[in-house]
């Protein structure tokens, strides 16, 4: 349970994060998204007690991160940014040391270690020194390092950062696998991540939250949600003939690859429609999907409307 | 899951202490250490001819050796753990900031003791040639000991001001330069220039690194130089804690 009430953090003028306020709940997989500055990543120091806030408080687990920090820390497990670790130090030795200020000892203790080791597949590289590693396996030490004390709360910022698309499967795997037990927060600017991993998403930027909903709700605010988009050789007669739909509120076709789409009116299914005027007038094409939205184009929507609002303010 | 403060330095300490011999800093640190801290006292000291079995000349050189190796030490205490972003690791696992304060310095004070230790055949050999005062051999020992110290804490502090190690080395080259010339001359006389009172210029003047140093290695254990020195690690270690909760996060 991760809980924050108007958390803010400013440096003279500028407010890094503005009132940030929300609360995770265990099973719980949050996804923290926003452009590069946007505040995701000074939030999450605030939550993991690195960066004192300007005002408002977090609470991890009930403990308040500043009232009693050491309290919230030994729950929690944080990822931070660009997963720093002590680079003179093989992994085996790294790991034993977290584990040590983590206070695991004995059969717990063997097995915890063993059993990040697995999760994150880094037997072959026990004994190798963290600064010969590749930045995949420096990411997966830094996981690893994260989830050794079986936290109940993950904070984990960018898990999937530098790693190449079979590393980013499995880490995403990794977060499902824990996520029904634990309060999970991850952040990350790749939107299809959202998808893979996350069960909750907010938007933030210039500090302040601009959407928190779950990836499907904030694919329904996209414009492409609900429509209609078929690919053929004859994009233009396809143009005119759908729209003669009376549900069907424009029709555009994509400069690069020809595809064409057709945009309900709100509120409007228009699939149905669509399909039969099609084999109506025998219109060949290739293939026909529905869309459910995208999220790349809701995400620049809401994060550059708040940009244009900020500089007529 | 609770444990002890004392514990948990201690995983500090072998964590920091070990650190040291990962890298080759620690072999070149040793080496310089030894043959300088030689060298001084054999051709600058004049070991031999002054024909006392003693080790003053062998201790009068520390002060001015720790000026340069010391700092070199310390300058990557905290600027190296800012630079790499394992500060960010550090102080969000279960650690206090003291906790992790006291394991670094004394991580750094047992590898400057390490490298002192391994001066014995000094010791040896003024035992070999003559019959010296082995009471105030060991005074000198815990006298550059807790100068080391004294050092180390002013660079611990300085080194958590920058994430720039050569700035960390030169801040702390400065600053323990003027507090171990502090009863010299050269300094007073720039105080009395700026009309200080009187009283000033004595307290000024007592907090020189020097004269507390030289007279416990004259065999004088005295305890006001005893609490000077902890006082000066003490405050300095303070100072530490305060400059890296200010600048964590830049």
């Amino acid at each position: 349970m991760i809980e924050t009430r108007e958390l803010s953090k400013h440096y003279g003028d500028l407010k890094a994060v503005d009132h940030i306020s929300f609360t995770v709940t265990p099973g719980q997989v949050l996804g923290f998204l926003g452009p590069n500055g946007a505040g995701k990543s000074t939030t999450m120091k605030m939550i993991a007690g690195f960066l004192t806030p300007s005002a408002g408080s977090v609470s991890v687990c009930g403990f308040d991160v500043q009232t009693a920090p050491i309290q919230a820390k030994q729950v929690l497990g944080y990822l931070p940014e660009g997963a720093p670790s002590y680079g003179e130090m093989n992994v085996a030795g790294f790991l034993d040391f977290i584990a040590d200020v983590r206070g695991l000892r004995g059969e717990t203790r063997r097995r915890r270690i063993d059993d990040a080791i697995g999760r994150l597949n880094l037997g072959k590289v026990m004994t190798q020194t963290i600064d010969t590693l590749s930045k995949g396996f420096r990411r997966r030490v830094g996981l690893a390092q994260a989830i050794v004390h079986d936290p109940k709360v993950l904070v984990l910022d960018e898990p999937t950062d530098g790693l190449d698309p079979n590393q980013k499967q499995e880490v995403r795997a990794l977060i499902h696998a824990m996520a029904k037990d634990k309060t999970i927060i991850v952040s990350t600017h790749i939107l299809e991540e959202v998808h893979a991993v996350c069960d909750r998403a907010i938007i933030i930027a210039d500090g302040r939250v601009l959407a928190d909903d779950t990836p499907a709700g904030l694919e329904a605010r996209s414009r492409y949600h609900q429509a209609v988009s078929l690919s053929t050789d004859n994009a233009k007669a396809a143009q005119e003939l759908l729209t003669r739909i009376a549900d069907v509120a424009a029709v555009v076709i994509d400069p690069q690859d020809g595809r064409v789409t057709a945009f309900p009116r709100p509120g409007q299914q228009i699939f149905a429609a669509v399909t039969e005027a099609l084999r109506q007038n025998h219109f060949p094409f290739h293939e026909i999907a529905l869309e459910q939205g995208r999220l790349d184009e809701v995400f620049r929507q809401i994060t550059q409307t708040a940009a244009t609002e900020a500089v007529m303010v | 899951m609770n444990m002890s403060s004392k514990h948990m330095i201690n995983i500090l300490f072998r964590r920091e202490l070990r650190s040291y011999f990962a890298t080759p800093v620690a072999y070149v640190f040793i080496v310089i250490f030894l043959v300088l801290a030689g060298a001084f006292s054999f051709y600058l000291g004049g070991f031999y001819q002054r024909g006392q079995a003693d080790l003053l000349p062998f201790f009068n050189f520390h002060p001015w050796l720790y000026l340069f190796l010391i700092p070199a030490v310390a300058m990557r205490l905290w600027a190296e753990e800012r630079k790499s972003g394992s500060i960010e690791l550090l102080l969000t696992l279960p650690v206090t900031m003291w906790q992790a304060v006291l394991g670094k310095f004394f991580a750094a004070w047992a590898f400057v003791g390490i490298a002192l230790a391994m001066t014995f055949p000094m010791w040896l050999t003024v035992n070999y040639l003559g019959d010296p005062d082995n009471g105030v051999i060991v005074a000198g020992y815990l006298g550059s000991l807790l100068m080391a110290g004294a050092f180390l804490a002013v660079g611990s502090c300085l080194s958590a001001l920058t994430r720039n190690q050569v700035i960390a080395f030169i801040l702390t080259v400065a600053i323990c330069f003027l507090l171990l010339l502090a009863g010299w001359p050269l300094v007073l006389d720039f105080f009395r220039g700026i009309g200080l009172p009187l009283a000033v210029i004595d307290a000024i003047a007592g907090l020189s690194f020097l004269t507390h140093f030289q007279s416990i290695s004259k065999g004088v254990l005295d305890l006001r130089d005893l609490v000077y020195f902890v006082l000066m690690i003490g405050f300095w270690l303070y100072a530490s804690a305060v400059v890296i909760d200010l600048k964590k996060a830049d």
